[in-house]
């Protein structure tokens, strides 16, 4: 990488609703990871996230979008304190947790909790419902086992499982439910922000509509914000207050959903957003299939990474990255966008 | 006469819990150059019924129908040799895990050939020309070297394009796809859709596609059966499925999709699909229906005719109000 990368976003440009009350706020996180190619070898860099910055309100939504290997997992991975970041802050109350000690670390982990894809991997076969739920009470608190297990009860409760299914193990229910249970386990430390990472992408549709009401329910009366990673256009519409695309690693878009899906700017948006099938067959929309596919993250092609992909395709886009700018409603990093 | 004509499908199969049903009388006419969508969410018994058809379950299914006809042949009357000769050939299925339904241990080049060689009689070099040629049909650049390429050097996308070659490589007349881009990102899917949509207009040949998302159909199908719990409750037009669904499961699966959605709450439908134990007396959807009444807790229910698309159900809907019928007797 012997160009100059530049900054992503300063905080300047980030779209500020309520710049003071953010109950998450990440600058310019990256990460990326060594991989050995062989035994004689050498090992790779690749860069899974490259500076992606949001500021995420109280009671709020953000949705990250991207195709497999755009690096929304990396970034789940990140604000979960799963990992430190390779470079960039994360603020929590005001504290950088990038930087911070293990202690600290530790401290902040209640704070943000997260649901996984897959509710028949994320669960452990031999553990009852309550002792799931229970367990992270059991790590994080000093509470008594009684006391375990009527938070344990209550949450359960809230997410619409009954007292009955606390001594019962996972096989022994539906996809469903086990999400409900997953988002159980994720909120019985009563977070502030909670990230799901695919969270319906499992499910049938019927039953997927049934956990996106959860959802909407639990955020309204527990008020905790989402970070919704998903690939699902629909989905993401229906739950998110503010979008971020991604492509390899970098924010392409980033802003209110209403201007995100009213008015897409970057290519790449746009093309998401025509390739991804609309349930009525008398819809007319522009459609936009993309050439190709998601370059290797080993060796991402100079200056924007959309460019060999992108149909608006300019010189000065093969040479030189493009800066995630204010245009319009909306944060874009695009030449070809006036 | 229909390429593919299916009446009365039912399959069976025989678990340490007993006999469980999981396809339940099934009709569906396939048409050449026709594209038939057939849509339900897991346990539906979509794959299950398009299996019966190609031969392709395990011995414990019992497949019964009172007419499974392919090309004007007995699918059920022929002996397993006779079978082969067709599937492969005449009758070709796509797989919904690219990745996992091509052998690892083969080059994509050999499993490409490998169909040819056992239904066609070409030469070496014949076969390895027409491979080529199939490689750049679906759009796989520099053909001639990718056919040395093992699966595990190809992406997702790349896989699928393989297993489309392969399924187009003895000319077919129907095609079956199962979830064939259920694994791949949107752009891909997008893609993938594209060409099979072309395969299927340049060639003629009938496709019936198995999906469960509703976008896909609406934008690729001609005529769509809509499945729940092993039965064909509804099949119609796309456009009219969309526009006026008969069947209560259809509405109510239409309206939970977010993008359709009017408010902040989806209208869900409650509960899940049953399984073996909690099979309703009645109409099969009626604990979850917010239509059911007594009839349909206690009756099954009789299919309506074409104008209310087939629709197994007692009071079927017309602009979203259910209709009484005479019950049949």
């Amino acid at each position: 990488m012997s160009e100059p990368v530049p900054t992503m976003a300063t905080e300047a440009a980030l779209p500020t609703r309520t710049s003071t009350d953010a109950v998450m706020e990440a600058v310019d996180l990256a990460q990326s990871y060594e991989v050995s190619r062989g035994l004689f070898a050498k090992s790779a860099t690749v860069k899974a996230v490259a500076g992606v910055s949001f500021r995420l309100a109280p009671r709020s939504t953000l949705a990250v979008v991207g195709e497999s290997g755009s690096g929304k997992s990396t970034l789940a991975r990140m604000l979960t304190l799963i990992e430190r970041p390779g470079s960039g802050a994360l603020r929590l109350d005001d504290t950088d947790v990038a930087e911070a000690d293990a202690a600290t670390r530790r401290r902040y982990r209640g704070e943000v909790q997260m649901v996984f894809q897959n509710p028949y991997g994320s669960l452990n076969p031999r553990q009852t419902v309550g002792k799931a739920i229970e367990e992270p009470l059991l790590v994080n608190t000093t509470l008594s086992a009684t006391e375990r297990r009527e938070r344990a009860l209550d949450m359960m409760k809230r997410v619409g499982l009954r007292p009955e299914h606390h001594g019962r193990y996972p096989h022994m229910f539906s996809g469903g439910q086990r999400q409900r249970i997953a988002i159980a386990r994720a909120l019985v430390l009563r977070p502030k922000i909670l990230v799901l990472d695919e969270p319906v992408s499992a499910l049938d549709v019927s039953v997927r509509a049934q956990v996106l009401n959860l959802l909407v329910e639990l955020q309204e009366s527990l008020g905790v914000a989402y970070v919704f990673v998903s690939h699902d256009l629909g989905v993401v519409r229906h739950m998110a207050d503010e979008v971020l695309v991604m492509y390899l690693g970098r924010a392409v878009e980033h802003g209110p959903r209403d201007a995100i899906f009213g008015a897409p700017k970057h290519p790449y948006t746009r093309a998401l957003l025509s390739a991804t099938p609309v349930a009525d067959p008398e819809a007319r929309k522009e459609r936009i299939v993309l050439e190709g596919e998601l370059p290797s993250p080993f060796n991402p092609p100079k200056g924007c990474p959309f460019n060999p992909r992108c149909p608006l395709v300019m010189d000065r886009c093969r040479v030189e990255m493009p800066p995630l700018e204010r245009k319009g409603a909306q944060l874009v990093a695009c030449w070809a966008v006036s | 006469m229909p390429l593919l004509s299916i009446r009365n499908l039912s399959v069976t199969f025989a678990t340490s819990r007993g006999p469980f049903r999981a396809v339940d009388g099934v009709d569906l006419d396939v048409e050449a150059g026709e594209l038939v969508a057939i849509v339900g969410e897991s346990g539906s018994g979509k794959s299950v019924a398009m299996l019966a058809v190609m031969g392709l379950l395990p011995w414990t299914a019992t497949v019964t129908a009172d007419r499974l006809t392919f090309d004007g042949r007995d699918m059920l009357a022929l002996s397993a040799r006779g079978r082969r000769k067709i599937i492969g050939r005449d009758l070709a299925m796509i797989f919904q895990e690219p990745m996992s339904s091509l052998n690892p241990c083969f080059t994509v080049g050999f499993q490409i050939r490998e169909a040819m060689k056992a239904h066609l009689d070409l030469s070496r070099a014949e076969r390895q020309a027409r491979a080529v040629e199939l490689l750049e049909l679906v759009g796989i650049p520099e053909p001639e070297r990718r056919l040395s390429a093992f699966p595990h050097q190809l992406s997702g996308g790349m896989s699928q394009r393989v297993m489309i070659a392969m399924a187009l490589a003895c000319k077919p007349k129907l095609i079956i796809a199962d979830e064939p881009t259920t694994a791949l990102d949107v752009t891909i899917q997008a893609q993938i859709l594209d060409l099979l949509l072309r395969l299927q207009k340049d060639s003629g040949v009938g496709l019936v596609l198995i999906t469960h998302d509703m976008g896909v159909v609406a934008e690729t199908a001609q005529r769509v059966c809509v499945h729940y719990a092993g039965q064909q409750v509804e099949m119609q037009e796309t456009r009219g499925l969309f526009r006026d669904p008969h069947h209560p499961y259809t509405a109510a699966l239409l309206a939970a999709l977010p993008e359709r959605a009017q408010g902040r709450m989806l209208p869900s439908i409650p509960g899940v699909v049953p399984g073996l134990a909690d099979r309703p007396k009645g109409c099969l959807f009626s604990p979850r229906c917010r239509f059911a009444t007594d009839t349909c807790r206690n009756v099954p229910p009789p299919r309506a005719g074409a104008e209310f698309g087939f629709a197994l159900c007692h009071t079927p809907l017309l602009a979203g109000v259910p209709q009484r019928r005479e019950i049949a007797a």
